[in-house]
């Protein structure tokens, strides 16, 4: 077996994988390897053909493939050595990789860090338990995305989309626009999952009409599907008997979800986050098995590739100080989702960081809501807040928490909330009721 | 004298603010819920003459893939996508392919051109159809 | 067209665990054989979609087919599976009593399989049973335990069947429903497919669920197939350690009830419930079918997480009526012509004894049968890349790099297997024949990884157009052309309904249009296809 010695490894080369192992190198890292099972860098960007992406980050509103070939040519001048083609098989607790190539065979890597980057996969139809017949025709939407775009070939005529994700919704334009008549999108909940620019352009634009709280029933054909049964749901999500209907179509596109690639994680034996399903970091991106980092879709799903570039960044630099023996040490503090909040990352905060940089924190809403304050609480006080005027559970929250809001003093353990460990909390207030409390915060 | 009132989800980018916009003869005359000055550029132009960048696949002879990603340099109006998409559905090009290079120029008389969305390298064996 | 002719001295028709199974039974023999299946592969009907469990053989009336043939079959599965490579786990399984009624009818059980010659039948207390499966339902009062069973994988069972036939002389038919039979002087003549009939001494029918139709081509209605189907949730791998042996329910009069076991893939299987339908073709699951399965599922095993499932599937049983046992023998009337039909479970365990079973009643009935001398009964188990240590899989690579390119990242299914189920000696076209062999595509993304790698593969090796292949056969298709044909023939048609509609008076922007469509409608002759079909 060919061995490896390196200063980082990063497992993945989409978007997180390409900008981590460029940063960790430019942080003075030394080897840094690539390695991705495609056959080319930039990981799902490659068929993400639509523009949208790097508004925040480059200032410019790129398509995935342009995006990817800015974050490649980074990585190529940085110095980072890639392998293509080549399968992550084994990842241990003492930092070594186990992986294949044709060319190579089995080769492992010693590395003093390791990034995962491997992205998220979607949500299939056992997943949602669709019930109904077996035939070919059900795709998940990034599975006809790479047909469609990359390798040349439709999925099929008729389309009816199950879900609103985004990959749904510009794959039911993509389709349009290459000649595939889609009937239907369906959104099991009451408000849609998707970014409200693609309702309006992939779905409006395009004459696609969008049921919210509905969802497919029945799937009909044997060989190839022939069609759809599809219902209106209850606020319980159950479909509500008497509203069935069919729709007539030759495929059915899920875009129900994308689930955090983390096998190579759990193998590892890392603490999990039950909510994101992805591994529990801390501001440095480290993962709880030291020397393990994690960044991108593989932690929590984005909504947008600039916030996981970003979160690349830090795992990078996190990893390239880990190589170096500059890691920070001392205290850390426990981030927790608290009202109107489904969860946070990063899980664990370094006091010292705290106290010498911006903190970025991610977060999802519960729920839809206008006009609210976003929270960071520690010890029953708020540190640090910021409003929004709209928030959405499609769209992620990001609270950068400036240097010095909280101080070692101020973490002392909140005996309030039960817990030994001093914890940041984070909540969405609505700002009216906010206001009408501010007197009382302040006390 | 026309004058329009109209309520419209800005696209410009994923923060997708809600827009109430008044336009009176081609002209902008207010514009309420955008966070940014692109947004009431948005309205005055998705009320009088809205635009759009269309992406799409152009195919390739000899290329590491069969199909190139390409985009409209800037939006285009919505009512020449049709024609846009159906005149590159024609074309193949040849790889190698830079990234941003003319793949189709002043595309369906709109004069803006279409360009390829990356780089491919040319292989040597091209793919068997 | 003039029909191709062959002659053979056995027609076997379905190539199921069953049918496989006779073939490969008959293969040892020096007689002429031929396979007939109406489906693109093998194992595409019940065999794919079952409990894949060997049962112990407590369950079926003493005296029955059934019964004997259970438990001959259990007691063959070891050497079959190891002379065939096929993947069978002598786990044990338990049938789990609730109340002490429950534990009366395990005695009962008991007492009938020992009647039955099940070996080392024990009922065993709670505590026991919560030491060998922690995870079982605390209110378990005590369990059946029967050492004999065990589970294996139904598809592999007959895809080797099948393999081993053919390399011992036995020819193999896909996609070659029988459209008739010809019957003379009260006995089967020649078995007709589309394009070729063939000359027979005699007619074994396995053919599943449509058993009685085909015994209707000879002119005979002695049973009818009800089809009863029966759903599945298949649990990720995560928690295929849940259970370590097969669970079953205390049975009702109809069936074994819903069980939980785990495969031999390392998954978990729950199923099925059981609903009489009267479609051949009723493979749907439903939501009120799986809602039944997952809830006595937990009956069994509380913890179970249907989140954690990766698929749900349907599977028909062939209940024969009014028999209720299988109906195994000759026709009445029609002495050459032999009934394998209704074989409902225990059908799979009991596969490689109705082989015998038929071959004995075939000898009966006077085919002679000479043993081949050159007979071979080994049939090596495809190699697994994941299933080797990591040398070995470095000397592969060696010698063929593509051993080295994993195609199927939930499986670890390298492209070199893949390329290795295309060219057997039983061929494989479809992503579910794929599938089958090699588990690409049988993880928990369940194909949407190696989906298009795998359309790919086909397309090369097998010279299949990519819109050609299928995902089980037939009109299965996974694609429906090339991109751009799909809008510039929607164009064209617009274009043309135009032309017609201006009665060729169309302005100069038309008729640019209309050119570009000629020539994309000329460009794309030649390309057939169903892709262009539709338009």
């Amino acid at each position: 077996m060919r061995t490896v010695e390196c200063d980082v490894a990063v497992v993945g080369a989409g978007p997180a994988g390409l900008a981590a192992a460029a940063r960790a190198k430019r942080c003075g890292a030394g080897r840094v390897v690539l390695m991705d099972r495609d056959r080319e860098l930039g990981g799902i960007l490659n068929q993400c053909i639509h523009n949208g992406f790097g508004l925040q980050l480059l200032s410019q509103e790129l398509t995935g493939p342009e995006y990817a070939e800015h974050f490649i040519n980074e990585a190529r001048d940085a110095g980072v050595e890639t392998m293509l083609d080549t399968m992550v098989l084994e990842v241990t607790r003492s930092r070594q990789i186990v992986a294949v190539n044709r060319t190579e065979g089995l080769i492992q890597a010693n590395a003093k860090a390791i990034i995962l980057a491997m992205g998220a996969r979607e949500r299939n139809r056992g997943g949602v338990i669709i019930p109904g017949m077996r035939p070919a025709g059900v795709f998940t939407a990034g599975a006809a995305q790479r047909f469609v775009n990359m390798e040349g070939y439709m999925p099929g005529k008729r389309i009816v989309v199950l879900g609103s994700g985004d990959i749904g919704l510009i794959m039911a334009r993509r389709l349009t626009w290459e000649g595939a008549k889609v009937e239907a999108v369906l959104e099991i909940l009451p408000f849609p999952s998707g970014l409200t620019r693609n309702i309006v352009q992939c779905l409006n634009d395009q004459g696609i009409p969008l049921y919210l709280s509905h969802t497919v029933v029945d799937i009909h054909g044997e060989e190839r599907v022939e069609g759809v049964t599809v219902a209106r749901v209850d606020s319980d999500l159950r479909p509500i008997p008497g509203t069935e209907w069919d729709i007539e179509c030759d495929t059915l596109l899920l875009s129900v979800g994308l689930i955090p690639e983390n096998e190579l994680t759990r193998d590892v034996g890392g603490e999990l986050d039950p909510v994101t399903g992805g591994p529990v970091v801390t501001d440095e991106m480290e993962t709880s098995t030291p020397g393990i980092f994690a960044c991108g879709n593989v932690v929590h799903i984005h909504d947008l590739v600039d916030n996981v570039t970003r979160e690349a960044w830090t795992a990078g630099e996190g990893a390239a100080r880990l190589a170096a023996r500059q890691q920070p040490g001392g205290e850390t503090i426990r981030t927790r989702a608290g009202d109107g909040v489904r969860y946070v990352a990063p899980h664990l905060l370094h006091l010292d960081n705290l106290v010498a940089r911006d903190v970025r924190l991610f977060m999802r809403a519960t729920r839809p809501a206008e006009r609210v304050q976003v929270e960071a609480v520690v010890g029953g006080k708020v540190v640090f807040s910021k409003f929004e005027r709209v928030v959405r559970p499609a769209e992620m929250v990001v609270l950068t928490i400036p240097p010095g809001k909280v101080s070692p003093g101020k973490a002392s353990p909140d005996h309030a909330g039960g817990g030994s460990h001093p914890e940041l909390v984070v909540r969405i207030t609505p700002r009216d009721r906010d206001t009408a409390v501010e007197g009382g915060r302040k006390a | 004298m026309s004058r329009e009132t109209a309520e419209l989800t800005c696209i410009v980018c994923p923060v997708g603010c809600r827009l109430r916009a008044t336009v009176e003869d081609g002209q902008l005359v207010e514009a309420q819920g955008n966070s940014c000055k692109r947004g009431a550029v948005y309205a005055l132009d998705e009320l009088c003459a809205p635009k759009r960048t269309v992406t799409s696949t152009v195919r390739v002879e000899g290329g590491f893939l069969p199909l190139v990603p390409v985009r409209t340099r800037e939006p285009i109006p919505k009512d020449k996508i049709a024609q846009v998409l159906l005149d590159i559905a024609k074309i193949r090009i040849d790889a190698p392919i830079r990234i941003h290079q003319i793949v189709a120029a002043d595309v369906a008389g709109t004069g803006i051109d279409v360009i390829a969305s990356r780089s491919m390298s040319r292989v040597s064996a091209p793919r068997a159809e | 067209m003039q029909a191709r002719r062959l002659a053979a001295d056995v027609v076997i028709i379905g190539a199921g665990v069953v049918g496989t199974g006779v073939a490969r039974e008959l293969a040892r023999y020096d007689v002429r054989v031929v396979l007939v299946e109406k489906r693109a592969d093998v194992a595409f009907g019940t065999t794919k979609a079952n409990t894949a469990l060997v049962h112990a053989g407590y369950d079926a009336e003493p005296g029955t087919w059934k019964a004997r043939l259970n438990v001959r079959g259990n007691s063959l599965y070891p050497k079959v599976c190891a002379e065939l490579g096929v993947a069978y786990k002598n786990t044990g399984s338990l049938v789990v009593a609730f109340s002490e009624a429950q534990v009366l009818h395990l005695q009962e059980l008991k007492a009938k399989g020992r009647i039955n010659g099940v070996p080392g039948l024990e009922v065993i207390p709670r505590e026991r049973v919560l030491t060998i499966e922690p995870d079982v339902n605390p209110d378990v009062v005590a369990a059946l335990w029967a050492p004999s069973g065990g589970i294996t994988s139904p598809w592999e069972l007959a895809i080797a069947f099948a393999e081993n036939a053919v390399a011992n002389g036995v020819e193999l038919l896909l996609s070659s429903p029988v459209i008739g039979m010809d019957v003379r002087g009260g006995r089967v003549s020649s078995v007709r497919c589309p394009g070729v009939v063939i000359d027979t001494g005699f007619v074994v029918n396995a053919a599943g669920i449509w058993a009685d139709d085909i015994e209707r081509m000879v002119g005979r209605d002695d049973f009818e197939i009800t089809p009863r189907r029966g759903e599945y949730y298949l649990f990720d791998k995560r928690v295929g350690h849940l259970v370590s042996r097969p669970l079953f329910p205390v049975p009702s009069r109809s069936t074994k009830g819903i069980v939980v076991a785990p495969t031999v893939d390392g998954n978990l299987i729950a199923g099925p419930n059981a609903l009489l339908v009267g479609d051949k073709g009723d493979l749907a699951t439903t939501a009120a079918g799986l809602a039944e399965v997952i809830e006595g599922a937990r009956r069994l095993v509380p913890g179970l997480p249907a989140r954690e499932s990766i698929t749900n599937f349907a599977g028909l049983r062939a209940v024969a009526v009014p028999a209720g046992d299988f109906v195994i023998g000759a026709s009445p009337g029609v002495p050459n012509f032999i009934n394998a039909a209704g074989i409902q479970s225990p059908g799979l365990t009991a596969a490689p004894a109705i082989a015998e079973a038929v071959r004995d009643i075939l000898a009966d009935a006077g085919l002679e049968l000479a043993e081949k001398p050159d007979f071979n009964p080994v049939r090596e188990r495809p190699t697994r890349f994941a299933e080797l240590c990591r040398d070995e899989q470095s000397a592969l690579i060696e010698k063929n790099p593509l051993w080295g390119h994993i195609i199927c990242r939930c499986e670890n299914v390298t492209e070199a297997e893949v390329v290795e189920a295309l060219h057997r000696a039983v061929p494989c076209t479809t992503l579910d024949g794929v599938k089958f062999r090699t588990r690409a595509g049988a993880g928990r993304c369940q194909g949407g990884f190696c989906g298009p790698r795998v359309v790919d593969i086909i397309h090369r090796e097998l010279g299949v157009a990519p819109e050609q292949v299928t995902k089980k056969g037939g009109r299965s298709y996974i694609l429906s052309g090339p991109s751009k044909d799909s809008l510039l023939e929607q164009t064209a048609c617009r274009c043309l309904a135009h032309a017609i509609r201006d009665d060729g008076q169309a302005d100069t922007e038309d008729v640019g249009t209309e050119d570009a469509c000629r020539i994309e409608m000329r460009e794309r002759e030649g390309v057939g296809g169903h892709a262009h079909g539709g338009v």
